[in-house]
């Protein structure tokens, strides 16, 4: 009995602190200009923190090593676009191929589904003969999917689809930086419950030892594709709303270094920790578009010019600082631990404690 | 007459040019314990990967409980060079899992435990294949039910096998002893009827191993299993295996009672070696 009431507890201060968080951004976004920098991280944040997470359950959990994640986030940012453009400006976009050939338009939210639907599609197809490899080469032959994926997307004979390399705009997209937390916040917390649950068990096995996650009746080849086409789908719709957020879409931009910088969020954070590549994509995200931005400003204090500072220093100073993470925290900022209410209130506990002795 | 449970014959196992199983067949029946015994690289763990499908054997067939569930015969060069010794059947090549599901459930030599997960998820996983369940009614906890019961059985068996105050314990702080304890648990919650041991007793001192030993008859008996292991120590291995198969170089060479192999010449010309002029 005491355990239900304390996991109800749990539940409802676990909505408080949901509601406080939603009721924070919107006074701040009554409060400051919508063209803070601030709202800018926070929307890019909360969409690579589900990119993270989503890549996080495939690497972190599942303990397959894939490279190929801006891939599917092309297909879902392109899915996306494509169904929604409204059909009074497909003529202007699909300048170079009469309208395109496509004549209907999608609801945002279906729309968005569908994003994650034709990634998780995608990804099972691929994942077909790919989940067959291990360790190195499912990375190498899932980065060279994710190449093979874009050059496709631009190659002009498709053109009247994907616009060849030409960009798509005029799509809809989002001003309130709450509409992107709460898509975010949904796909996270059903990851969060897919972990928590006997799949995500089993998908943990796996990633600690297959032989003997296979001597446990776990069917290997079935769990990988089920936890890469699922990682996939949350990839999609991360994507699509990275597509929202940009209000551009363009296969070029979605090279392996969008690759790299995810899974250094996921690194950062902690392999096998969800709050930990939440905690770590804002933070990337605040770092490199926010708080090292001086870096590449050249500054004069009097008539003396401050050296180094150019355009581009602030990519060498977040490099060193990445080696630094990656050479001295090797589990990341949170480990495989996760943040939580009771973590939080164990470390205060201890707190107290270690007052109470001195 | 004595139920069979697990029938292997003419097991062939070769790796590039090495054989390391030859034309091995042994029965177990049920409600009996067998031992696997022979002098280190005589592939005893190998005839054990073959029965749980982790290798595909090069020729022969298993079946347990009267059903086939390995078989292959030589195909290719293997053929020319082995013709005539196994006329061609159906070729059944299982995975793990599926042997898992069947009903064999074992244990390895080095403890595989799933080091990250507490002692009480590690006897959970035994529980997820058997699950009525999807990806989707587990992920929005609409087996409930499922997942009620499974949690009630594994709790029922770790307070069974003494292992109830360590659950919330990580599997790889947990003494030796008690590892292989649980890796015993683990292959129970599968619900196994054959249980394969790969050197249970590893080391163990005599003290343990004469616990074990007494573990060992006491699941037997409690879980109507029959046991095949592998193991070293001779005194627990006569003490309470009803038959023994012993293996040299890939090949059967003794099987009987322990008394009956204990007097065997070949046997123990295998442990102790031939003097060169003798």
């Amino acid at each position: 009995m005491k355990i239900k009431e304390n996991s109800s507890l749990k539940y409802i201060s676990i909505l408080a602190l949901i509601g406080a968080m939603f009721l924070i951004i919107f006074i701040l976004e009554q409060l400051l200009p919508p063209t803070s920098m601030l709202f800018m991280v926070l929307k890019k944040g909360a969409i690579y923190s589900l990119v993270a997470v989503s890549l996080n359950l495939l690497c972190g959990f599942t303990g397959l090593f894939s490279l190929g994640h801006a891939g599917f986030m092309l297909i879902g940012a392109y899915t996306y676009a494509i169904f929604t453009i409204p059909l009074e400006a497909r003529n202007a976009v699909y300048q170079y191929f009469d309208g395109g050939i496509i004549n209907f338009t999608l609801p945002v939210p279906v729309a968005l589904l569908a994003a994650g639907a034709c990634a998780a599609v995608f990804a099972f197809l691929i994942g077909l003969p790919v989940l067959r490899l291990k360790s190195d080469y499912l990375a190498i032959a899932t980065l060279g999917f994710a190449e093979i994926i874009r050059a496709i997307f631009q190659w002009d004979k498709l053109g009247p689809i994907t616009n060849g390399s030409n960009v798509l705009r005029k799509f809809p997209s989002f001003s309130s930086t709450i509409f992107p937390f709460a898509v975010a916040g949904l796909c996270i917390a059903i990851i969060v419950l897919l972990i928590n649950s006997s799949y995500g068990r089993a998908f943990k096995a796996i990633r600690d030892d297959e032989i003997a996650a296979e001597a446990m009746g776990i069917n290997l080849a079935k769990h990988k594709q089920l936890s890469f086409t699922i990682s996939s789908f949350f990839a999609g719709i991360g994507g699509a709303l990275l597509a929202m957020f940009q209000t551009t879409v363009q296969a070029a931009a979605f090279k392996s270094s969008m690759t790299y910088e995810i899974l250094l969020i996921v690194v950062i954070g902690g392999m096998g920790s969800v709050t930990g590549s939440c905690i770590s994509s804002f933070l990337f995200i605040a770092a490199s578009e926010w708080w090292l931005r001086f870096l590449d400003d050249e500054t004069y204090i009097g008539s003396f010019k401050v050296p180094l500072l150019r355009s581009g220093f602030r990519k060498v100073v977040f490099s060193v600082v990445i080696m630094i993470i990656v050479l001295f925290y090797q589990r990341g900022i949170m480990g495989t631990k996760e943040l939580s209410m009771d973590a939080i209130g164990r470390f205060f506990r201890k707190f107290k404690k270690e007052e109470d002795v001195a | 007459m004595t139920e069979n449970i697990l029938h292997v014959e003419k097991l062939t196992m070769q790796f590039g040019g090495v054989v390391a199983v030859y034309n091995l067949s042994l029965d177990v029946n049920k409600d009996e314990i067998v031992a696997l015994i022979g002098p280190n690289g005589a592939g005893k763990t190998t005839v054990f990967n073959c029965i749980t499908g982790v290798y595909e054997p090069t020729s022969g067939r298993v079946s347990f409980m009267g059903k086939d569930i390995i078989s292959t015969y030589l195909r290719g060069k293997m053929k020319k060079q082995y013709s005539g010794e196994i006329k061609e059947c159906k070729i059944l090549n299982p995975t793990p899992d599926e042997i898992t599901k069947l009903g064999i459930a074992r244990t390895f030599q080095n403890i595989r435990l799933f080091k990250s997960m507490t002692v009480f998820e590690n006897v959970l996983i035994a529980k997820h294949m058997r699950a009525k369940q999807n990806v989707f009614t587990a992920t929005f906890r609409l087996n409930l039910h499922e997942e009620k019961r499974a949690r009630e059985e594994c709790l029922a068996l770790l307070e069974e096998q003494g292992l109830l105050h360590l659950k919330d314990e990580l599997a790889s702080n947990l003494p030796y002893g008690f590892q292989r304890r649980l890796e015993i648990s683990r292959a129970l919650a599968t619900e196994p009827k054959l249980l394969l041991l790969d050197e249970p007793a590893a080391g163990m001192n005599p003290q343990e191993s004469q616990e074990l030993a007494d573990f060992i008859v006491h699941i037997k008996n409690k879980y109507k299993l029959s046991v095949l292991m592998i193991e070293h120590h001779m005194d627990l291995v006569m003490k309470i295996s009803d038959r023994i198969y012993v293996v040299d170089f890939g090949k059967l060479i003794a099987h009987g009672t322990p008394s009956e192999v204990q007097k065997n010449q070949r046997v123990i010309d295998a442990y102790l070696g031939v003097a060169d002029d003798a």
